[in-house]
């Protein structure tokens, strides 16, 4: 554009001004004039544009089909005996709900030194799970069956020892690439998966009724 | 001094480019050095318009197509889905609607232009010809693309077009049974309808723009007074006198005319998408059933001008093919334009009375056949037995089929005989 | 092969007019309805799940969407939802389309868009329109839609009307639970809802516009004004 202009002005000294062409090159006044006319309509231009884009680029988010079919999921969690899980799905998922037993989930304390990131460091769940047993009450795991590592899913291995070996003492086992995970979610050092399975958000509607996908405390 | 090292630098970079890719040179011959003629009046609008359109339609139809399902069973719902599921979708889907009928309301306007300036006289016979293309193929990319929301008007609106093709001798059967993919307009037919609307047609019509405009800049833009601006240039640089660059002077004055376009493309998608029937017909919220014909079929509103000629030629020997024929000549016809046109001068503002009342002539038939297409055939009742008990509505749209003809026909004869006034040297306003 | 296709292209042509002559009679009443009543519609989308959703689904409109006419979700839950239904599912029929074919010998067509297909004035007519007619398999016929397959839902609130042979308008027979104005003020919820399903954007669409429009209207004072700048420069 700089180049264009010099040459205008050179063109306008020699020839332009006193020639028949039917157009001259712009004052210097014009031309601060023109600077600040381009850039407020380029401003404006741009604001347009930008809103213009909202409904194309929104367009591309999940719509309602896919909110509605992702929507939070209710389980009735009274029916799980101790020490077995349940798998239900949330948003395409396998969502664990493993009812601990009491020892289960004691022996969660005593194993941290062998676990990769045993205070849940790593943003994998609600704040309200960042805690010892990484749920809302004791014994009740809610916890997304998706390892960490490339996306499989873990195999259970709820009771200690078995094929496990003697030093195992409850969990899950990746068969795909072999990452082992305590009864938490919380991934063993070792493992090639690096950090602990995720923890929806998740609530409790009444004592037996779980919400997965939902922590929001609704209207009464 | 620090301006004079960003000049450089800047020079640096778009050097790098130009030595690989001839950025600043194209910009130079298309834009900053090309010389339009300094008389462009509101007929000019249209043709960046047009560009404009074909944007805005490529630009929708890519996002309406991450949620469009061409299948029989989806497709009806899947439009329904856009517009209430999707965020936007229901202001993508009527920025298409509205930008499929405006494309035509530019195109016909940008089509008059030609004609009152005489634009398709030498040396512009072939961008006139890769218009009348364009043309084709926009009518074909309409055609395709109205069947896609599966509705009662798209459905049974490609079954009278395709079997019309079933009119044409010898092999009409079996073409349109090839079109179809089917024995009857069904899911093979949308699919590819689909593939054609979306992909083929597109490259095929972005390709003949690239052509027309090529071919536009290699012999230089028309002007309101059909004079060649060329024949007039300043000695020492060659410019055209009556020349301006294309930009920044056509540049800024488009860019007004692309705003008043979006105030009218607005109020209508906003306010009045469905344009009392004529954009979005009511009859296509019914969903398309094959055992089911609607009690009126007419085509979209830009359709309608060769519907009526199409309607008005009776069949001949027991075949509609005559009928068939007309309807394809009436768009053919245009480029035999140049060719027809033996009027010394270029545009209707040097032309005599006689050029003026054929125009009319034709604009009005243009007009009342569009018209007529969009009503069934016996709205203005029937003439008595004297003229064999036929509809008025009929005669009267054979009437004007056969003006629209002579128009085209007795172009040789009139232009020649016109009267026309003296052509100035250089351009008016 | 190619003289049967040709004859039937042209009688379809030739008949299509007749079709038209054949079907409904002009609609003389315009439906008193306002999109932006929102206690009208409410008291439509009641009418409409009580009583319509037994036969006709509305599959393209999902229950929460109700928030737009001023419902909350526990409204919609508590009131509008019948067993087993989530707020996110679309208005899906009770009826099986099979056994509705059966009975009524047409399928209840889906009501989602059917305001956009026949307007909202027809909505209204045909729903005033039924009156009683011994010679049909339901009992029912309708001045809007002759020999309708659908019997006259709501006769218990309308009451029951018969054909004047003469003057060819309805008289009311049998008086309903709701007096005439009251039901056709029921008729023009029920329309209202309808014409809103129809569309749910509609309202936001035309709001959005009037912003798009000031905005354009700004941009085209700058445009002109650059133009005219520029302009300066051409004799």
């Amino acid at each position: 554009m700089s180049d264009n202009k010099i040459d205008k002005e050179q063109a306008s000294s020699n020839s332009l001004s006193s020639s028949e062409l039917s157009f001259s090159a712009p004052t210097a006044v014009n031309q601060q004039k023109r600077n600040f006319l381009i850039a407020a309509t380029a401003g404006v231009g741009a604001l347009g544009a930008a809103a213009v884009a909202v409904p194309f680029v929104g367009s591309m988010l999940p719509s309602e089909r896919a909110k509605a079919a992702g929507a939070p999921v209710e389980v009735d969690v009274s029916k799980i005996q101790p020490g077995t899980m349940i798998t239900v799905e949330w948003r395409g998922q396998p969502v664990w709900i493993i009812n601990r037993t009491d020892e289960m989930t004691a022996e969660l304390a005593k194993h941290n030194d062998q676990l990769s990131d045993p205070n849940c460091e790593v943003a994998q769940q609600p704040e309200y799970c960042k805690n010892a047993n990484r749920s809302i009450k004791p014994n009740l795991a809610v916890v997304v069956g998706i390892c960490t590592h490339l996306g499989c899913s873990p195999t259970e291995k709820l009771q200690a020892g078995g094929d496990m070996g003697e030093n195992w003492t409850g969990g899950f086992f990746c068969p795909c690439h072999g990452s082992k995970f305590d009864l938490a979610g919380r991934v063993f050092k070792g493992s090639p998966a690096p950090i602990n399975l995720v923890v929806p958000p998740y609530q409790y509607l009444t004592d037996t009724t779980v919400l997965i996908g939902d922590d929001t405390k609704a209207e009464a | 001094m620090a301006q004079d090292k960003a000049a450089v630098e800047a020079k640096g970079l778009m050097g790098w480019v130009d030595a690989r890719l001839p950025v600043s040179s194209f910009v130079k011959a298309h834009l900053t050095e090309y010389y339009a003629p300094k008389n462009f009046n509101f007929w000019y609008f249209f043709g960046s318009l047009a560009m404009l359109l074909l944007v805005l339609q490529i630009l929708t139809g890519i996002f309406l197509t991450m949620h469009y399902k061409p299948d029989a069973q989806q497709a009806f719902a899947s439009v329904e889905y856009i517009m209430r599921d999707v965020f936007g979708g229901n202001i993508i889907r009527y920025m298409h609607s509205t930008g499929a009928s405006m494309f035509f309301v530019v195109i016909y306007l940008h089509m008059f232009r030609g004609i009152i300036y005489g634009s398709y006289r030498t040396p512009r016979e072939l961008i006139w010809l890769f218009g009348v293309g364009i043309f084709l193929v926009l009518m074909g990319e309409a055609f395709f693309g109205y069947l896609l929301p599966w509705g009662q008007m798209s459905y049974w609106g490609a079954q009278v077009i395709v079997n019309l093709f079933a009119t044409i001798p010898f092999i009409g059967p079996d073409l349109s049974e090839w079109l179809r993919g089917d024995y009857l307009i069904s899911d093979a037919t949308l699919n590819r309808f689909f593939a054609f609307h979306v992909i083929a047609l597109p490259f095929v019509l972005a390709g003949l723009v690239a052509v027309h405009l090529v071919a536009l800049h290699e012999v230089g833009s028309n002007n309101p007074d059909g004079i060649e601006i060329k024949a007039n240039k300043d000695k020492k640089t060659g410019i055209p006198l009556d020349g301006i660059p294309f930009h920044p002077y056509y540049t800024v004055k488009d860019l007004v005319g692309v705003v008043v376009f979006f105030i009218v493309f607005a109020s209508i998608l906003f306010f009045a998408p469905e344009m009392g029937g004529y954009f979005i017909e009511a009859n296509n919220f019914v969903p398309a059933d094959p055992l089911k014909t609607p009690a009126h079929i007419a085509p979209v509103w830009y359709f309608t001008p060769y519907y009526s000629i199409l309607r008005a030629v009776p069949p001949i020997l027991n075949s509609q093919f005559p009928g068939v024929a007309a309807m394809g000549l009436s768009v053919m016809v245009f480029a035999l334009l140049p060719w027809l046109d033996k009027s010394p001068v270029k545009s209707i503002r040097y032309r005599g009375a006689l050029y003026k009342k054929w125009l009319a002539a034709f604009v009005i038939s243009f007009l009342i056949l569009g018209y007529l297409g969009t009503v069934p055939s016996n709205i203005w009742g029937q003439f008595g037995s004297w003229l064999g008990g036929a509809d008025r509505a009929t005669v009267v749209a054979r009437v004007f089929t056969a003006i629209y003809f002579l128009f085209f026909i007795l172009m040789p004869w009139y232009t020649a005989k016109d009267k026309t006034k003296p052509v100035p040297e250089r351009v008016t306003y | 092969m190619k003289k049967s296709n040709m004859k039937k292209l042209f009688t379809l042509l030739a008949f299509l007019p007749l079709v038209a002559l054949a079907s409904e009679s002009a609609i003389t009443i315009k439906a008193p309805i306002d999109a932006s009543d929102k206690a009208s519609l409410q008291r439509g989308a009641h009418t409409f799940v009580n009583y319509c959703l037994n036969c006709h689904s509305a599959k393209y409109m999902r229950y929460n969407r109700l928030v737009d006419i001023g419902f909350t979700e526990k409204q919609i839950k508590d009131n509008l939802l019948f067993a087993g239904e989530k707020v996110g599912d679309t208005m899906q029929v009770s009826i099986d389309p099979v056994e509705a074919k059966k009975w009524f010998g047409v399928t209840p067509p889906d009501l989602s868009v059917e305001v956009r297909a026949r307007g909202a004035d027809w909505v209204y007519a045909y729903m005033r329109g039924f009156y009683r007619d011994s010679t049909t398999p339901t009992g029912w016929n309708n001045t809007v839609y002759p020999k309708v397959a659908m019997p006259h839902v709501l006769y218990e609130l309308q009451g029951e009307q018969a054909l004047n042979h003469e003057t060819h308008e309805l008289e009311l027979v049998k008086p309903g639970k709701l007096t005439p104005s009251e039901y056709n003020a029921f008729a023009a919820d029920l329309t209202n809802y309808l014409a809103y399903m129809s569309e749910p954007g509609k309202q936001s669409r035309q709001h959005m516009g009037w912003w798009v429009l000031l905005f354009l209207g700004v941009l085209l004072v700058l445009a002109k004004k650059i133009k005219a700048e520029y302009w300066k420069d051409i004799k």
